[in-house]
């Protein structure tokens, strides 16, 4: 299958993270001392009247941190712009997974932070134990004092999660108001309901306080047969959605009593889904709690 | 001072407990802000069970173990690593480290203008394993200047 997310993501290669970023601060005692006590680090080389940073803290003094001014990484641009991508793909959870890092010169109290950073590589989808989705890979080059002093490659997976073994994430709730109560109670009795204006005797769909057309606000509700037509329909392929599984088809169908409403087309391929193709509304439990109206075709023997 | 390691040589391990502190220290000395990594609402709500070690506490802790074990003056040069499974808060992190090679320093010492122009001159790369009860946190590759000269002998009290 042709991957036409990858081949948009792959026009970010080479493009910049960052240019000409600037540390928040400049390599500082607290900060290394802070990072010693964390990591349990009692290098001498680290502490005293003349320390050098620990040389694996080469990312930290590029970090935004809670992104206050400095923060390269929040202002808008082709890095921005992909994560963007990958998020709206689904890929909304994030794990690095390489880090590599070069030490050229060793980081001293006072030293100014100044760095550019590339996206270096975006990899095919890839599916992996936690979910699928894209690996990216940055190169920055870390100057102090304006001296190159490090680079660091670094390598995250951007991911749809996957769902484990009921942890698949539900189908989105109805809203149920006022408004529309009816016709969940109705769902929830195994009754399409639709409802009818008792002054000009219009069906209407979805459930409405007055009528579009008389502007009456008395109604009755009643059952629709639940015979119907394929008025029209797309088939969704991407973005994926948590909780559904593309392919599926959505279909606007048109009820027999004349309403159109939006549902899924169930029981067929999703590309043998045809405008015009007659369907009959079945009940459908997809979880714990919630039963929904859907569509089959109403010719099993035509599929 | 340890003696000039060799090729094949497997340093002594280092266990470190996966505190919910220490994965919370490491997040905020390395200004990572990520909420995977302080909050656990949010990481399960990711689909992970715990707040989890972010990469850069791993990368201080490999090259702590590095530099605790064929220091001190030893200095870090490369560290690449790569993550496997996650540590997570109470399980225990179990660093290896095996010599691969060592060979003479190219660099000119006056990078390192604090030590005298020989004091560095023997380069050792290092294989790092990382496990805890999950798997392989960790492996990786560190590049080590290792110091040769002796340090003056230290009279007993
Ligand atoms: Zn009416």
């Amino acid at each position: 299958m042709r991957d036409d997310l990858h081949d948009l993501l792959k026009t970010y290669e080479g493009r910049p993270v960052a240019v000409s970023g600037r540390g928040p601060d400049p390599v500082n005692s607290p900060m290394i001392r802070h990072w010693c006590e964390a990591m349990g680090d009692t290098d001498p080389a680290y502490t005293g009247p003349d320390p050098v940073a620990p040389p694996t803290m080469l990312q930290a003094w590029t970090l935004a941190g809670l992104g206050g001014p400095g923060g390269a990484q929040v202002r808008p641009g082709p890095y921005r712009e992909l994560m963007a991508l990958l998020e709206a793909a689904g890929c909304t959870a994030i794990v690095a997974t390489d880090c590599e890092q070069e030490y050229l010169r060793p980081l001293r109290p006072g030293d100014v932070i100044t760095f550019d950073s590339v996206i270096a590589s975006v990899s095919p989808r890839k599916t992996t134990r936690l979910g699928t989705g894209h690996f990216v890979t940055t190169r920055t080059e870390i100057r102090a004092n304006g001296e190159l002093a490090g680079t660091h490659l670094f390598r995250f997976l951007k991911y749809a999660p996957a769902g484990r073994a009921g942890d698949r994430p539900a189908r989105p709730r109805p809203v149920i108001n006022r408004d529309n109560a009816g016709f969940w109670e109705g769902v929830a009795a195994r009754e399409l309901l639709i409802q009818r204006c008792d002054a000009c005797g219009r069906p209407r769909f979805p459930w409405l306080p007055g009528c579009g057309d008389c502007g009456s606000p008395d109604w009755t509700a009643v059952p629709a047969s639940g015979a119907g037509t394929v008025f029209s329909y797309v088939v969704m392929h991407h973005p994926p959605f948590p909780a559904f599984e593309p392919p599926y088809a959505v279909g606007l169908i048109e009820l027999a009593e004349g309403v159109r409403m939006i549902s899924n087309i169930v029981g067929v391929e999703p590309e043998r889904v045809r405008v015009g193709m007659p369907v009959v509304l079945e009940f459908v439990r997809v979880d714990d709690d919630l039963v929904l109206p859907l569509f089959r075709p109403a010719d099993e023997g035509a599929v | 001072m340890t003696p000039a390691p060799s090729p094949g040589d497997v340093l002594p391990s280092l266990t470190v407990p996966i505190t919910r502190t220490l994965i919370v220290a490491g997040a905020i000395a390395s200004r990572d802000y990520q909420d995977v990594h302080h909050d656990a609402e949010a990481a399960r709500a990711k689909g992970a069970p715990d707040i989890f070690m972010n990469i850069l506490t791993t990368n201080g802790l490999v090259g702590r173990y590095i530099t605790d074990r064929l220091g001190p003056g030893a200095v870090l040069r490369k560290v690449a690593i790569r993550l496997g499974v996650p540590n997570y808060p109470g399980d225990t992190l179990l660093l290896t480290g095996t010599i691969n090679s060592i060979c003479a320093d190219e660099r000119h010492a006056e990078d390192v203008d604090r030590l005298s122009e020989d004091a560095l001159r023997l380069l050792a790369e290092v294989a790092v394993v990382g496990t805890n009860s999950l798997g392989r946190h960790v492996t990786g590759t560190v590049v080590v200047a290792l110091p040769t000269a002796q340090p003056p002998l230290r009279e007993s009290p």
